[in-house]
């Protein structure tokens, strides 16, 4: 009962005009920022972080929530209406989310988007509200060990999503890998993959980089050359009537939205791992448990939900850690834990004690922009649906440009730009010969985190591997990730064996 | 922002020009947004540093014309060097360092970087180190754990961030002096490191206050010793390494500098600039609630701190077999 009461003070600061302006105003320029293809909310929240010094720290960290939390909802768009991520966390989104408006139902992913993303926000500020100081505890459990068998499983989830061809996707993991290598190595300490010792890949490269041009640049190329060059873009209706049923078909969505919330907000919660990793998860088991997983890829609503959900949740989860340990848990969170340090708090275990107010109030202005962006997002789709109608001549370049600026807006690098439009041709001919290219995406999105925690236990144990299944938390994970791993074989070896059995018959 | 930022480039450029062409040398002014680099990445030590001293400069209408952050952390910083020392535009290029400024320079010579080439803007503090333990451990003294750690040997983790920088510098100075075998784990940053000791995973850690402070004030970390000449305030409790009877410190040194070759009139503008900083009492608080070091510091004072600290790298690097 006294999280009620501490919930209900907490929503009285949140309904200060102040608070309550401040929500709105956040969650709309969050909503255009996440669809900037290659503005996030990182960006969002660094640029106008020296502003928050006008209003006090809870009015200031309150914005700079609704704008992260705006700009998971606004990532969505541009990866469904143009099939650019708009953010990193989107990408997962793009996979279903554009095949669904090459059909005509931009409206209907749009509206499974704000829906999924509501639905993920509340669970877990529930989660949050509910169980805050006790998740903080189990992150402090999750050492290298742990992290590593939770990467493990994620690599499992996705070995089936690149269709059938398994060598294929095992390929396009491998190439994810190898770029995901490129730059400082923090272990040995030395910079390593610098290609012609061109100083641009020393920051690595940037997982944005290659995720626009594998979905901008080279979607772009592959519409241009399967249509000639005259696509004709499926013109959506939008009307009252369709609205409603469209929200129907998806309220009937209701295991990828668990999943996703579920699973985002607790890979949320990890420091270290964060929004984006979570919607990748969760589009991977979505697409394992799904009663259709063939749809997946070519335009399953659920393959939207899924995502959406999950990176909405994460967002809230990786505030867990940002006030409970002091430690961020994904990069949105580490610009903001930077704010709190410049307002004079200490975060960390007392936190909740001694800034009960502040965290209160934070939390409680979480449920309002929660219900603000949806109810924003959803009044702006007829906006962003005229998007389509534009031919596609003027379309395209735009597109372009939008690429270019993506590219660039992450490190200010010219370098970045012209990688990305390497990365946009090699894509273009990779899908030509049918490698799916989602898992080299989730490989450099994952590599970062799974390499170094593998190599730290490794150097914690003295080489001795068995850490992994030896540990309480750790084992069990790596167990499920193994059988996951081997469970497309053990499908193979069936499916010969029927067709030989009924050969023989 | 992207936009924007160009059109006023494209302003600054041509005012730019126009002043050049009528105004005599004088008093200098940053005719356009003052390129700030952060040798680090978002969210770490530096950058939240950077982003303060941005932000104070904002606050009080202290330039201008506003400081950009720019985060270059590849390489450990030799990105951001390299960026710096290639700057185009000298006089609107300066940069926040750490530590790495001299160690990266030593250990990646093919960069052709010259640390004390850089223009002395300003020192606005020295970061300190202490020895922290978790609280399970059971362990209050150093003297404990001196004893302790010989009998565990090479199973005593020390986690720490980066390879062959400043934690594992001190841990090696420990491993050296004390007769121990401790085993260094490098982790991304010191946030992480902090977060591997609350959750029992490292066994000690050499963080700076900042990074630690939330788990200290739960009593989760216990701090044994601190590298630095006086006893911190902060943590009256921790015995410096001079009265355990070895005379070492070490600080981290969070300092601006210029690119090199910019004009001595912008470098005085900087440093008048970063004093007025200095002295605010937004960083003088920051100062000493994250138990700071080092007044401030410019001009040939400053490229002098950095030869001694040069040499003093060099020297530990080479005791490494690193350089």
């Amino acid at each position: 009962m006294e999280i009620i009461q501490h919930l209900l003070d907490g929503f009285l600061i949140a309904f200060e005009p102040l608070n309550l302006g401040l929500v709105i105003v956040g969650v709309t320029v969050g909503l255009f920022i996440g669809a900037m293809p290659g503005l996030g909310s990182v960006n969002g929240v660094a640029i106008l972080l020296p502003l928050t010094f006008l209003v006090p720290p809870t009015s200031a960290i309150i914005f700079l929530a609704a704008i992260y939390y705006g700009a998971m909802y606004g990532g969505a768009i541009s990866s469904i209406m143009l099939g650019i991520p708009g953010a990193s966390t989107a990408v997962a989104t793009t996979f279903d989310g554009r095949p669904l408006a090459l059909k005509g139902l931009a409206d209907k992913a749009l509206i499974a988007a704000a829906i999924a993303s509501f639905f993920g926000g509340t669970v877990s500020i529930i989660l949050f509200t509910g169980f805050a100081p006790a998740l903080a505890s189990v992150a402090l459990d999750f050492g290298d060990q742990e992290i590593f068998a939770l990467m493990l499983l994620a690599f499992a989830t996705f070995v089936g999503l690149g269709g059938d061809d398994i060598p294929k996707t095992i390929f396009s993991i491998c190439i994810g890998l190898v770029f995901s290598a490129v730059g400082m190595d923090i272990i040995s300490g030395t910079p390593r993959l610098v290609f012609f010792d061109i100083t641009g890949f020393l920051h690595g490269i940037n997982f944005l980089v290659l995720a626009i041009g594998v979905y901008g640049i080279g979607e772009m190329l592959w519409t241009i050359d399967s249509t000639r060059g005259n696509p004709s873009m499926s013109k959506v209706q939008i009307s009252v009537e369709r609205t409603f049923t469209h929200m129907k078909d998806v309220l009937k969505e209701w295991k990828p939205a668990w999943i996703g919330s579920l699973l985002g907000f607790f890979v949320g919660i990890l420091p270290a791992a964060g929004a984006t990793p979570g919607s990748l998860m969760a589009y991977g088991i979505s697409k394992m448990t799904s009663k259709n997983p063939e749809g997946y890829g070519k335009g399953e609503v659920g393959g939207v939900i899924a995502p959406e959900a999950a990176n909405n949740s994460a967002s809230t989860g990786a505030m867990l850690p940002m006030l409970t340990l002091g430690i961020p848990g994904s990069p949105t969170t580490a610009i903001l834990l930077g704010g709190m340090v410049i307002w004079g708090m200490v975060p960390g275990p007392l936190m909740f004690v001694e800034q009960s107010d502040f965290v209160w109030g934070l939390t409680a202005s979480l449920y309002a922009a929660n219900f603000f962006a949806v109810v924003i997002n959803i009044l702006f789709i007829p906006v962003f649906l005229w998007v389509l109608k534009m031919p596609f001549t003027i379309l395209a370049p735009v597109i372009f440009v939008l690429c270019l600026v993506g590219g660039y807006a992450p490190t200010e690098d010219m370098h970045d730009v012209w990688l990305m439009v390497i990365f946009g041709f090699g894509a273009y001919l990779l899908r030509k010969l049918d490698y799916p290219l989602a898992p080299a995406v989730l490989a450099i999105v994952l590599g970062p985190i799974a390499e170094p925690a593998l190599r730290q236990s490794l150097i914690i144990s003295g080489g001795d591997a068995t850490v992994f299944f030896t540990r309480p938390i750790a084992g069990p994970i790596t167990i499920i990730a193994i059988v996951l791993l081997f469970l497309p074989l053990v499908q193979l070896i069936r499916k010969k064996r029927k067709k030989a059995r009924e050969a023989q018959s | 922002m992207n936009f924007s930022r160009r059109s006023l480039l494209g302003l600054a450029v041509l005012a730019g020009v126009g002043f050049g062409a009528v105004a005599p040398a004088q008093a200098f002014e940053p005719v356009k947004p003052v390129d700030f680099v952060i040798m680090a990445g978002k969210g770490g030590g530096a950058d939240k540093m950077a982003r303060l001293m941005q932000t104070i400069v904002e606050k009080h209408n202290m330039a201008s014309k506003p400081l950009i952050p720019i985060n270059k952390p590849g390489g450990s910083g030799a990105e951001a060097l390299v960026h710096v020392q290639n700057a185009k535009d000298q006089d609107h290029t300066i940069m926040v360092t750490l530590n790495s400024f001299y160690t990266t320079p030593m250990r990646q010579p093919g960069l052709g970087v010259d640390s004390l080439k850089f223009a002395p803007i300003a020192r606005m503090a020295e970061d300190t180190f202490l020895l922290w333990v978790n609280k399970d451990s059971g362990l209050t003294t150093f003297d404990q754990w001196v004893d302790h750690v010989k009998k565990e040997g090479d199973k005593w983790v020390m986690g720490g961030t980066g390879k062959l920088q400043e934690d594992q510098l001190i841990t090696d100075f420990l491993n050296a002096n004390f007769g121990l075998k401790m085993k260094y784990v490098p982790y991304k940053g010191g946030g992480t490191v902090a977060k591997q000791l609350a959750g029992n995973h490292i066994s000690s850690s050499v963080n700076n206050p900042s990074e630690i402070e939330g788990f200290f004030k739960a009593g989760t970390a216990v701090p044994l010793v601190a590298f630095t000449n006086d006893r911190l305030s902060a943590f009256p409790d921790a015995p410096t390494m001079k009265e355990k009877g070895v005379d070492f410190a070490y600080y981290m040194q969070r300092s601006v500098v210029g690119a090199p070759g910019m004009s001595q009139e912008a470098q005085d503008y900087y440093t008048a600039l970063f004093k007025k900083v200095y002295d605010s009492k937004e960083w003088q608080d920051y100062r000493t609630s994250k138990s700071l070091y080092g007044d401030f510091l410019t001009g040939d004072a400053l490229r002098d701190y950095w030869k001694v600290n040069n040499e003093t790298h060099r020297a530990m690097l080479a005791k490494m077999g690193a350089s």
